[in-house]
């Protein structure tokens, strides 16, 4: 222990609490990264990884806490930079229309003056070489033209690369994720030897194999707090999925008997022909679980699109969809409550295709009190109601509709607890009506909600858990890709 | 408080109001002697702005990067066309019009499969749509200028009750369009694509049907124009068109129509359109020259952006 | 060797251009020759020009919709005041940039659709246009002259400006470390901004280098027609953004090339050649031009998949 106190710290973040709205994304988070080690940084969904790397790389200022780096108190993306911080995002962040070298000269400003283009070039493929030696992606190519795999090489090859100095941290966020076990392997033994060297490595990724070998200490983050630090060889796979878990609150409830019967109402094939199919039955509320982006919100993309023409009106809706990114692709922020509550069912509303005012507004009250909508008016702006409240009229759109099955792309990120609860209740009598419901979340207690679960991995049904298999123990290990050790 | 609002829910009030201002101005310069013919000149030239203009904004409603260029082209297609079928036979003018709204349906056709067969923007689909409708029409122009049968020519010159026929058309076509527009489930799918594609896909509507829909109603409501305009001019010419490419699009704009799709406004495209004559005639009694002219109506479009952009940057 | 997508981008527009090349001489013959060239591609100069200037507006993904009046302003200040007094045009040629700079800046700022802001700057480069040139007229600067009508030796002037552009634009946005930031913007705006830059700045100088390219185009034309009127250039609008298309660039995403876009500019100077050598009636002309655009962006189509596909397995 004493050791470690001598180290130099590189990023010291205590005490760090964020809020987005009603939801404390951190806190009072500690993390403090110092030099020559790797860190293993995991946690479900939502536990607040991403949100304390965010606010270490400078893009977010926490509400409160102290950040510091090499000990000088200061935050923002330049500061950050300044003090040798670097980040591979998980959602890559090259321009796709330049070369590798030229976005190397993007993100090295000193990349400039006669001859830049070979100095670049040569930064790069001696960086590429060192970490994947035996590669074979050609540096004059454009970012377009690589695979996943090495457009994901070349970004990391460029965050390690330093042309005055060499990066002091640098943040990994799931850096695996396409690349295959060889060259997963190669990066692992090019972090160890880069940490060797003096620097630091925070890794963040969901094969506990990588973090167990890899880190010299590991994080576990669960609901904005840090759970366990603790050093890495004091952890096994079993240990480790247990700490990330809640094992104290494991409630019981009851859950309607699982009714399997007649055809099924929707059906997949197995995807990426790999992993096991889909199906639904009526009445079912269906969990999609896993860690967030392996493929869940792809998979009720399919199912929706693939039953919606787009070209002509459907004569009778079967499915309706709720979106989870509100301002993205849910709410019509230009009109009131009423319209964007009404906009799916508008063909039940009218007469000759022209809309019926009066059934309209009908149809607002009615749902205005069915699920307490707080607003004094249902015309005003969608924009007026918090974030919880225009969730429920996207909740109310698709219920609204004649729709037998209802699809939700984790539809309760960012709301608070009380409208979650209102909202499970009405979900609840729904299904029992006969209703479908298939739920992309990414929260545990939702996922236990349900009836059947499908866990995702890398864009595959990895497992079913039915019944009283749902816990948060056995959704975890599917999730986490156990794998052998790269 | 509510005045602000009152004003900021209704953006069409503007052009209204400036509409009026440049007409009292106008007037007053004249000594009044001029009021009567001033407001017949600007309500017949406005109605041809408008009745493109609501094409436009249809399209435009459809959200960023919606625009139909082939506009003077069908314009000038449509008319050529049809007083060649009418032939300057009285009877044949209903025929002259079914003519037209058959090219109108066509070009929108066209102008949609080049979008989404090619996968290209609208501004380059219907801009080489132009091209050839373009070419169309040079063709079936040549030789002699036909004349429009003497009753449409008539009808297109002469007035009610001091209201010049084409304005009243132009009316029509306006409270249909805003009944489409305000009442009918059409008007509210277009809005909702106009807003967020991807939301209003996962709405259920069904966009790429609303969209070719949308396509062809500009296209036909164009050739709609042209047909009255080379009815009124008294024979097509080439360059007919022309000038309502940027004023299509300009009185969709001033007249308080988001460019960033969603929100449609039609009275809007009226007090624009008004505007938009009524500032050259102010121009022109005071004797500034073209020049002048434009410089001030691309000031106008800019101003009116740059206002209307605020507007939403404060949202 | 594994062929870049930048390259595959370029092919299309050059064989196009190769086989119109080929068929003119066929049906023409006598247009082998420095003067047949010279008279085929005697246009493509201002034309090359502006399409590079709607271009690097383009590479920003945003769309100039005033290149015609501005270019046709260009022109009218250059038969008039850059020839009468030369300090005067120049000063006026500055005060052009710095506006196309400041479009650029509040397009940015204010996020505003650059189709709508340039639509504006249309009429106001229109009326500029006209309120110097009332009536065609203007004599162009001798020097302007004597450089578009240059007769250097083997091949004509047209060919050598062609490719001195293709060469110079090709360094500034290909090679130079500006030009991959500019292209970057188009690309992946996010990412510039997180390495550090300003975005800004970058729009900025883009749209003020667009405005000296666009300036260059007004100052050849009215060297080859040795005078001006207000409407000479509008037809550059539709022209340039059509070249750019042809030549292998895109609306969005920042994919761009100077080279495609002086082909695409020369391909397009010469289908009208070829047309009125095909003996298509005048009337046609126009309509085939659509036509090509057509043909060769459902052509590129084409070879998207094909290379998609390729990709893939």
């Amino acid at each position: 222990m004493t050791e470690t106190l001598k180290r130099e710290e590189v990023v010291a973040a205590r005490g760090i609490k964020v809020t987005f709205g009603a939801v404390k994304a951190l806190d009072g988070a500690d993390l403090v990264i110092h030099a020559g080690e790797c860190i293993g940084l995991v946690g479900h969904n939502g536990a607040g990884k991403s949100t304390i790397v965010n606010v270490i790389n400078g893009g977010l200022s926490p509400h409160d806490g102290s950040l510091s780096y090499s000990g000088n108190e200061t935050h923002g993306i330049s500061a950050a930079r300044a003090n040798g911080v670097r980040c591979v995002f998980q959602e890559l962040s090259l321009c796709p229309n330049l070369t590798v070298g030229e976005n190397a000269r993007i993100m090295h400003a000193e990349l400039k003056g006669w001859n830049w283009r070979g100095r670049a070039l040569s930064l790069v493929e001696t960086q590429l070489r060192e970490i994947f030696p035996g590669h074979s992606i050609d540096c004059d190519l454009s970012i377009d033209d690589l695979s996943i795999a090495e457009r994901q090489m070349v970004e990391i090859a460029i965050s390690f690369a330093g042309i005055d100095k060499r990066p002091k941290l640098v943040i990994l966020d799931e850096p695996t994720s396409s690349l295959d076990a060889g060259l997963a392997a190669q990066l692992m033994a090019y972090i160890r030897k880069f940490v060797a060297q003096g620097g630091s490595v925070l890794l963040i990724s969901h094969i506990l194999g990588e973090i167990l070998s890899t880190s010299d200490r590991i994080v576990v983050m669960k609901d904005g707090r840090v759970v366990a630090d603790r050093m890495a060889s004091e952890f096994n796979t079993r240990s480790l999925v247990e700490a990330m878990g809640n094992v104290v609150r494991e409630q019981e409830f009851a859950r309607a008997a699982a009714a399997k019967s007649g055809a099924a109402v929707l059906s997949m094939p197995p995807r990426r022909g790999h992993g096991l199919s889909f199906q639904a039955y009526r009445g079912e509320m269906i969990g999609l679980a896993g860690l967030g982006g392996h493929g869940q919100t792809e998979a009720l993309l399919d199912l929706y699109l693939d039953r919606n023409s787009n070209w002509w009106p459907t004569q009778k809706r079967e499915i309706a969809f709720v979106a989870g990114d509100r301002s993205l692709n849910g709410t019509f922020p230009l009109w009131s409550i009423l319209k964007n509550l009404s906009i799916a069912s508008l063909g039940q509303l009218s007469s000759n295709r022209m809309v019926d005012r009066g059934r309209e507004d009908e149809l607002g009250a009615g749902w205005k009190k069915r699920i307490e909508i707080r607003t004094p008016d249902m015309h005003n702006r969608i924009l007026s109601l918090s974030g919880g409240n225009q969730q429920k009229v996207l909740f109310a759109r698709a219920l609204a509709t004649t729709a037998t099955t209802v699809l939700m792309d984790d539809p309760m990120r960012g709301v608070d607890i009380g409208t979650k609860q209102e909202v499970y209740e009405i979900l609840r009598s729904e299904a029992a009506n006969g209703r479908t419901f298939i739920w992309y979340s990414t929260e545990m207690d939702e996922i236990r909600l349900c009836d059947r679960v499908y866990v995702f991995r890398n864009g595959a049904i990895a497992a079913e858990l039915v019944g009283e298999e749902i816990t948060e123990k056995n959704v975890l290990a599917a999730s986490f890709h156990e794998g052998d050790a790269a | 408080m509510t005045l602000h609002r009152f004003l900021m829910a209704k953006p069409w009030i503007w052009s209204f109001a400036a509409t009026i201002i440049v007409w009292v101005v106008t007037v007053l310069f004249t000594g009044g002697a001029s009021s009567f013919g001033l407001s017949q000149a600007a309500l017949t030239f406005a109605a041809f702005s408008v009745v493109v203009g609501i094409g436009q904004m249809f399209v435009i409603t459809l959200g960023p990067g919606n625009i139909d260029l082939s506009v003077p082209a069908t314009m000038t297609l449509s008319g050529t066309l049809a007083l060649k079928l009418m032939d300057v036979q009285d009877g044949m003018i209903l025929v002259g019009l079914l003519a037209s709204i058959g090219i109108g349906l066509i070009i929108g056709l066209g102008n949609y499969v080049l979008i989404k067969a090619l996968r290209i923007p609208p501004i380059i689909a219907t801009l080489s749509m132009s091209f050839i409708v373009q070419s169309v029409a040079i063709w079936s122009n040549r030789g002699l200028r036909i004349k429009p049968p003497e009753t449409l020519a008539n009808f297109a010159t002469s007035g009610l009750f001091g209201i010049p026929n084409v304005a009243l058309v132009a009316l029509i076509l306006s409270v249909i369009a805003w009944i489409l527009l305000e009442k009918s489930i059409y008007g509210r799918w277009i809005s909702a694509i106009g807003q967020s594609t991807f939301a209003a896909r996962m709405a259920g509507i069904p966009v790429d049907g609303t969209r070719l829909v949308t396509y062809m109603l500009c296209a036909v409501l164009a050739s709609v124009c042209g047909y009255l305009l080379a009815s009124f001019s008294g024979g097509a010419a080439l360059n007919m068109g022309s000038e309502y490419l940027l004023m299509s699009i300009a009185v969709v704009v001033i007249g308080g129509t988001a460019v960033a799709g969603g929100n449609s406004n039609i009275p809007g495209i009226w007090g624009a359109s008004l505007f938009m004559f009524l500032v050259v005639s102010m121009l022109n009694t005071y004797g500034f020259g073209a020049g002048f002219r434009l410089i001030l109506t691309g000031l106008i479009i800019i101003a009116v952006i740059l206002l209307a952009g605020g507007r939403q940057s404060l949202r | 060797m594994k062929l870049s997508s930048g390259t595959i981008r370029l092919i299309i527009p050059a064989v196009s251009l190769v086989l119109l090349l080929a068929a003119v001489f066929y049906m023409q013959p006598r247009a082998m020759s420095y003067t047949g060239l010279n008279l085929l591609f005697n246009l493509a100069v201002p034309i090359a020009l502006a399409t590079i200037a709607q271009m690097l507006i383009m590479s920003v993904n945003d769309l100039d919709l005033s290149m015609g009046t501005f270019v046709s302003f260009c022109a009218c200040v250059a038969a008039t005041f850059l020839q009468s007094s030369p300090v005067l045009g120049i000063l006026i040629f500055l005060g052009a940039i710095a506006a196309y700079a400041i479009i650029g800046v509040v397009i940015h700022i204010r996020g505003l659709p650059s189709i709508v802001v340039t639509l504006g700057m249309s009429f106001v480069w229109g009326g500029l246009a006209v309120l110097i040139l009332p009536s065609p007229g203007g004599t162009a600067p001798t020097w302007a002259r004597w450089v578009m009508t240059a007769k250097p030796p083997l091949v004509p002037m047209a060919i050598v400006a062609s490719i001195l552009i293709a060469a110079v634009t090709h360094y500034i946005v290909m090679r130079s470390s500006f030009g991959v930031l500019m292209r970057g913007v188009g690309g992946n705006d996010r990412s510039v901004e997180r390495a550090g830059w300003s975005v800004i700045g970058i729009r900025a100088a883009t749209y003020a280098l667009a405005g000296f390219f666009a300036i260059l185009s007004g100052i050849a034309l009215v060297g080859l027609t040795t005078s001006a009127d207000a409407n000479i250039a509008l037809r550059y609008t539709l022209l340039s953004i059509a070249g750019v298309i042809l030549g292998g660039g895109q609306f969005v995403g920042g994919k761009v090339s100077p080279i495609g876009a002086v082909i695409g500019a020369l391909t397009l100077t010469l289908a009208g050649s070829f047309l009125s050598f095909m003996r298509i009636s005048p009337d046609w002309q126009i309509g085939a031009q659509g036509a090509i655009l057509i043909v060769v962006l459902a052509l590129r189509l084409a070879l998207n998949r094909l290379e998609k596909r390729e990709k893939s397995q």
